[in-house]
């Protein structure tokens, strides 16, 4: 077994005119780990997932997957290399039925005659045995993925993500318009693909969140990483004093 | 209070299920018209065999148009070019075939390549620019309503060009959109005596009517192809997608540009149908042919359930749309009704259509 990381960012800086959202970012994500990247709004989340799943080139760094360094061109070449990214809006839409959401793209034909016709009964049966795989309670196939709870939206999302050959999980803010009870469903989820395998990137601004499924823990603040730490070595009160930008929480309270 | 269908069906019971369709409006609606209809209108023959041809040819009509205004809507973008583009097609059949003699085969396949090509055009135009495609469509509604007549005047002095009717005996192509089929069926009905047949004139005998108009075989045809493009395809899905939400659907790989594009040439292929068919049957071709066809379409569209907004609706109901729209129009005037009135019946069935629409919606889609 090659004991490379999955996917590696050494020292990745991105410049959009004069502005430096990223000023050199390295982080290590290994097989079948939570890498949570946490920050505050502006530190350079979005600018990172971007740039790792191909819809940004970086201004300067390298990235590494398997241990080769590779330039992920696109959004396409970034799935086809298996980083599969669920946003947190974008994931799935609404107006269509749950079936047509998850093989949208890929949907599943049969011949009819000399026409390629969709193959609902397949589509159908794959999907609620995965979803039943991934302890989604699916009422109906058909039913719109608006009727979903926002919970439910996000667990089927990344269940679709896995299902066609994600290795490499990028969740951006997955939980953070979560009720309690939704988010804990998202994080079972989330850790039953990590033990599949899956290496995951779970980005958010929710410490807690982080806390309860992660492995390691990047804090990205003002477009630079404070350090990675590991579960264990690190608390909530640090995590939290780190995302603030080194302002210790006592002076924040008393800001207001 | 508005209906709360919610109380009424049980929550997740077989018959609400089959109840709750985009087209479930629309179906509503054409019961009530042809109730309306059947109950006033019985004794002016608006049911008999010619009668019903009538108002069928008129629903045909606004099927083909809405039927590709239906598809681009769920794509997410609106054609206001619509009835211009059927004037410009009538025009160039003419222009090429009377007066420059060519072929009518020949003016009909090109009047579909030149639509369709403006159609790719303004695709194009809407999905490079990101503009509203209401605002690009209508800039080609003066476009080509204003090419349309500066070509039939500078090349004819004239805005109607006819004389297509003698031209085109014997043409293969222009049976397909002007001819009629069946009249052998209807021929020998009327040999038997069970369909009406004209009593004196030159046509003594014949049944008055004589076969099934193609414009009918066009919108039948293109309802069929539409809704199983829509809902049994790969193609169909990519089209739910690229208007329900473009960039969600960009992201897992669906080629959104290209699928809005085609939509943008299949409405102006139907445009193109429509105004051969109107060309084949008049003779003839004017220049202000087509005059508010697309609001015409895309009333018909969200009559049948689709969302102005696109990601949702129905071939089927579109064309129920475009049926409820034909019968009330003739209906009224069976019924000797101020034609005036038909404007206000309109306005009425519209509001009232989008108002259960959009309660049927909210409860199939769960939208807050």
């Amino acid at each position: 077994m090659s004991t490379s990381p999955m996917m590696e960012l050494l020292d990745i800086k991105k410049n959009f005119g004069s502005v430096n959202a990223l000023k050199g970012v390295s982080m290590t994500i290994n097989k079948g780990e939570c890498h949570c990247l946490l920050g505050d709004n502006g530190a350079g989340k979005s600018t990172l997932i971007k740039i790792m799943s191909g819809v940004h080139q970086p201004t300067d760094g390298q990235i590494h997957i398997d241990g080769k360094s590779t330039i992920v061109k696109g959004p396409r070449y970034a799935i086809d290399a298996g980083i599969a990214t669920v946003y947190q809006d974008l994931a799935l839409i609404p107006l269509m039925s749950v079936s047509r959401n998850f093989w949208l793209g890929r949907e599943l034909t049969k011949k009819i005659g000399p026409i390629n016709v969709l193959d609902f009964e397949q589509c159908n049966s794959i999907l609620m045995s995965e979803m039943k795989k991934m302890g989604i309670q699916l009422r109906d196939p058909n039913q719109s993925v608006g009727t979903l709870s926002g919970g439910e939206r996000q667990s089927v999302a990344i269940a679709r993500a896995v299902f066609f050959g994600a290795k490499i999980l990028i969740l951006d803010e997955p939980t953070s318009a979560l009720g309690v009870y939704q988010t804990s469903n998202v994080l079972q989820t989330i850790e039953k693909v990590r033990a599949k395998g899956v290496a995951i990137v779970f980005i958010s601004h929710n410490v807690s969140h982080a806390l309860s499924v992660g492995d390691k823990f990047t804090v990205l603040c003002r477009g630079e990483t404070l350090g990675t730490a590991r579960r264990g070595e690190i608390d909530y009160d640090e995590l939290q004093f780190m995302m603030s930008g080194n302002k210790k929480l006592s002076e924040l309270q008393k800001d207001g | 209070m508005p209906i709360n269908i919610k109380n009424l069906l049980p929550a997740h019971s077989n018959f609400r299920k089959a109840m709750l369709r985009p087209d479930l409006g629309a179906i509503t609606g054409v019961v009530l018209v042809f109730l309306f209809f059947f109950l006033v209108a019985r004794d002016t023959g608006m049911f008999s065999l010619e009668g019903s041809m009538n108002w069928g040819i008129v629903s045909s009509q606004f099927i083909i148009i809405a039927v590709g205004a239906c598809l681009l809507m769920i794509a997410g973008e609106f054609d206001l070019s619509v009835g211009s583009m059927i004037g410009f097609a009538g025009i160039v059949i003419a222009v090429t075939s009377v007066v420059w003699g060519w072929p009518v085969w020949l003016s009909i396949i090109t009047a579909f390549v030149l639509s369709m090509l403006v159609g790719a055009l303004i695709g194009y135009i809407v999905v490079k620019t990101n503009l509203p495609s209401f605002i690009v469509s209508l800039a080609f509604l003066y476009i080509l309503r204003g090419m349309t007549i500066f070509g039939a005047i500078y090349s004819t002095q004239k805005t109607i060009i006819g004389g297509v009717t003698e031209i085109s005996q014997g043409d293969w192509l222009a049976p397909f959109f002007g001819g009629k089929i069946f009249t052998g069926l209807f021929q020998w009905l009327a040999e038997h005596g069970w369909i009406q047949t004209f009593v004196a004139g030159t046509k003594a005998g014949q049944p008055v009517v004589s076969g099934i108009p193609m414009m009918m075989v066009w919108a039948l045809a293109l309802i069929i192809f539409g809704h199983f493009l829509l809902t049994r395809t790969r193609f169909g899905n990519w089209i739910y997608a690229s208007g329900g939400d473009a960039q969600a659907a960009r992201h897992i790989g669906v080629p959104v540009n290209k699928v809005k594009i085609l939509m943008f040439v299949f409405t102006a292929f139907c445009a193109t149908v429509f105004a051969t068919a109107q060309v084949m049957e008049f003779g003839s071709a004017a220049a202000d042919r087509g005059l508010l066809k697309e609001f015409e379409a895309i009333i018909s569209v969200v009559i049948g359930g689709a969302l102005l907004t696109g990601g949702y609706g129905s071939v089927i109901g579109a064309a129920l749309g475009a049926i409820i729209f034909g019968v009330v129009q003739q209906g009224l005037f069976f019924i000797g009704v101020e034609s005036s009135l038909f404007r206000v019946f309109l306005g009425v069935i519209l509001l009232l259509a989008v108002i259960l629409n959009t309660h049927i919606r909210k409860l199939i889609t769960g939208e807050k």
